[in-house]
């Protein structure tokens, strides 16, 4: 049940905007949901729908300008981190919470060796002589699962292949023993044997260490296997948060049940797939009402027209769709009237 | 539906021993030093208005067996016969005259497509090369193209950068109509698309191939869209094909140790179903150096003595599932 577990994580209405030449960009615009410790908590949707600039904003990496966040809080054991200095957040980072990042290549620096690299962050944060963390560095490659971490310590990232770059990020991750780690897509550039490995490998630390973690993916399929919660985003704003049970049994929101339904399945045969028709609004120009409401099949004149509000259920779900709410008769039969 | 009887299949497409491979320059002469074997003997055949698809990991020569095909590469060696007549053997103005029967739809829209050039002129161009349909009537098919493709005939003029991925993969799909070909290779054709748009366009790709009778080599590394478009899968190793069966066959009783660790590793989006995963140890060994015998013995979960050293040959299960292992009779 939420409420009794412990929340680690508590993100109220985040919004981080872009102020561009070409207008602002709306990027993300209403981000609710919250993290119990020791739990993974899906962060899912399709691309450009805002998961990146939630997870940057939450580690304040937003580079202003152009950006900003605009909105809300972002409750860490209770504090707020938009409030918090430069300098603060520099002691939380890569230290309390951190990240993986979903091209490792762009996170490694690829003229240090591996090794260095994760004794640099045990030096920052932990205050380890050289010694001490280049050997704490290597117990961390070898738990991540790399074969004779004292020879691939001593290598550059390019001399490894992609999955055992992603295990040298985890390691370098979890190297701190953070409370929160955020994977941004950690397996989407590997193939599925090698994600099957890295995916197997962050339950088992998970376990181990106790941290919570914030899995960013748009496939529905790695959020069953790993995510307790799930927070549904479309065009910036969470539309469903679910336990990771509910959503895949009784999917309420109708951008959910789309995704659902677009998705080519390996235990079903289907001979058409039911997919969402049109595309995703440019975020420079968000509908006025509900955002999916141009591509929702349910789509009623209220729904054009207003906002839908993020509604909670007596079990602690969110949905933010007019379709569950009392004004809902009235708004459908407003539409039948009007040829809708 | 389901053809059964190879004699009631017409090949369209049959490729024999075929071997891509690209030679590694090396030191200060510049010398050939070694070769990445991408694609090393491989053979199936393409029947006449079937989804045959490839799957396998990155590198496993997926690509490569394509472009060979349509030879954007040259291949080291083999033959394919389309329609009976080696692609292989014909010069490069025999090869340009086939084009128009094989076309190819690749995975970056945005790449494949002029940036200076408008819907009208892209498909125009293609149009002009196959030379059918009389100047003068261009537009007017143009625009019957882009109906078939969904997109709207106001769209005519404008820039690909206009479109957002899933409209510029059907502007692509529209090119490649525009050739009335008879076959067509996609290659990773839906895989940078989101799911929903990537529904869209698998919706109309199937859709296309029963109105004009369109043949489909679809190369993708995502087995539940393989699974949704095939008729046939091949599923591929280290440039080596492990087995190729009809779709049913494969799905629901996969033979070969890899396809088996392959499927099993593909979440499900469903949280009440735990599978049985087989998780394979280490990563996919490099092409230049495969291992020698079965190339899959260095991560095969079930490899006996016989084969680290034996090359394992395609052997029928039943007259539609083929395998190579030598622990499959
Ligand atoms: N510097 C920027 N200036 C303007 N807009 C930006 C900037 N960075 C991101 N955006 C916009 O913010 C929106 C959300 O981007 P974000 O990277 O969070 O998407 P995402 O959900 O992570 O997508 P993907 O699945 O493709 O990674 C997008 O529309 C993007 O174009
Ligand atoms: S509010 Fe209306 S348009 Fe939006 S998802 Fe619900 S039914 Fe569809
Ligand atoms: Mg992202």
């Amino acid at each position: 049940m939420p409420g009794q577990q412990e929340k680690i994580l508590d993100v109220r209405n985040l919004q981080t905007h872009f102020f561009t030449d070409d207008g602002v960009s709306k990027a993300v615009d209403g981000v609710d949901f919250s993290l119990n410790k020791g739990e993974t908590l899906g962060l899912v949707g399709e691309s450009g729908c805002g998961k990146s600039i939630t997870s940057l904003s939450i580690l304040r990496l937003i580079a202003s300008p152009p950006g900003k966040i605009v909105g809300g809080e972002i409750l860490f054991k209770g504090q707020d981190l938009i409030a918090k200095s430069e300098a603060e957040m520099r002691k939380i980072r890569g230290n309390e919470i951190s990240m993986i990042f979903q091209e490792p290549m762009t996170s490694l620096n690829p003229v240090y060796t591996v090794g260095e690299q994760i004794a640099e962050v045990l030096r920052l944060h932990q205050n380890m002589g050289r010694k001490e963390a280049w050997e704490k560095a290597v117990d961390m490659l070898r738990l991540v699962g790399i074969p004779s971490p004292e020879k691939r310590a001593t290598q550059e990232p390019h001399e490894l292949s992609g999955g055992m770059r992603q295990r040298v990020m985890i390691a370098m991750a979890l190297a701190c023993r953070p409370e929160i780690l955020i994977a941004d897509e950690p397996t989407t550039a590997l193939d599925v044997t090698i994600q099957a490995q890295i995916l197997e490998l962050m339950k088992k630390l998970q376990a181990e260490m106790g941290m919570s973690i914030i899995m960013i993916t748009h496939d529905l399929g790695v959020v069953a296997e790993t995510c307790d919660r799930v927070a549904v985003m479309y065009a910036g704003k969470v539309v469903e948060y679910t336990t990771a049970k509910n959503l895949f049994e009784n999917p309420k929101h109708p951008y959910t049940i789309g995704l659902m339904n677009s998705l080519p399945r390996l235990d079903e045969d289907v001979e058409e797939l039911v997919a969402i028709k049109g595309n995703v609004p440019s975020p420079f120009n968000m509908p006025t009402g509900c955002r999916f409401a141009p591509r929702c099949p349910h789509a009623t004149e209220l729904c054009h027209s207003k906002l839908p509000e993020l509604l909670t259920s007596d079990d602690g779900s969110k949905v933010r769709c007019w379709m569950y709410t009392p004004e809902w008769d009235g708004a459908s039969k407003t539409a039948t009237e009007m040829g809708v | 539906m389901m053809m059964t009887a190879d004699q009631t299949k017409k090949p369209l497409l049959e490729v024999q021993n075929l071997k891509q491979h690209f030679p590694i320059k090396g030191g200060i002469l510049g010398r050939t030093v070694n070769h990445v074997k991408a694609v090393d003997d491989v053979s199936f055949t393409i029947f006449e208005g079937e989804t045959l698809s490839i799957v396998g990991e990155s590198g496993c020569g997926k690509s490569t067996t394509g472009r060979a095909i349509l030879r954007l590469d040259e291949p080291t060696s083999g033959s394919v016969f389309f329609e009976g007549k080696d692609l292989l053997a014909m010069s490069k103005s025999q090869m340009r005259s086939m084009r128009k029967d094989l076309q190819v739809i690749f995975q970056d829209p945005f790449a494949s497509l002029n940036p200076r050039q408008s819907v009208a002129q892209i498909l125009g161009e293609a149009l002009a090369i196959q030379n059918i349909v009389p100047a003068n009537q261009r537009r007017e098919r143009i625009i019957e193209l882009l109906s078939h493709v969904g997109l709207r005939p106001d769209q005519i003029d404008r820039f690909p950068h206009e479109f957002s991925g899933g409209q510029r993969q059907r502007i692509g799909i529209a090119r490649a109509l525009a050739m009335q070909p008879k076959l067509i290779i996609c290659d990773e054709a839906v895989s940078a698309l989101d799911v929903s748009i990537q529904a869209q366009v698998l919706n109309l790709l199937k859709s296309l191939q029963k109105e004009f009778k369109l043949t489909y080599l679809f190369i993708s590394h995502d087995l539940g869209v393989v699974r949704h478009i095939s008729d046939r899968v091949m599923v591929m190793y280290l440039g080596k094909v492990v087995e190729i069966a009809d779709k049913k066959s494969l799905f629901d009783s996969p033979q070969h140790p890899y396809t088996q660790a392959l499927l099993s590793a593909i979440p499900v989006p469903d949280v009440s179903k735990k599978q049985e995963r087989i998780i394979l140890r280490g990563d996919v060994p490099s092409p230049i150096n495969p291992p020698q015998g079965c190339r899959f013995h260095t991560r095969c979960p079930l490899a006996v003595e016989r084969c680290k050293t034996e090359v394992p040959a395609l052997t029928n299960v039943h007259s539609t599932h083929q395998v190579a292992c030598h622990l499959v009779p």
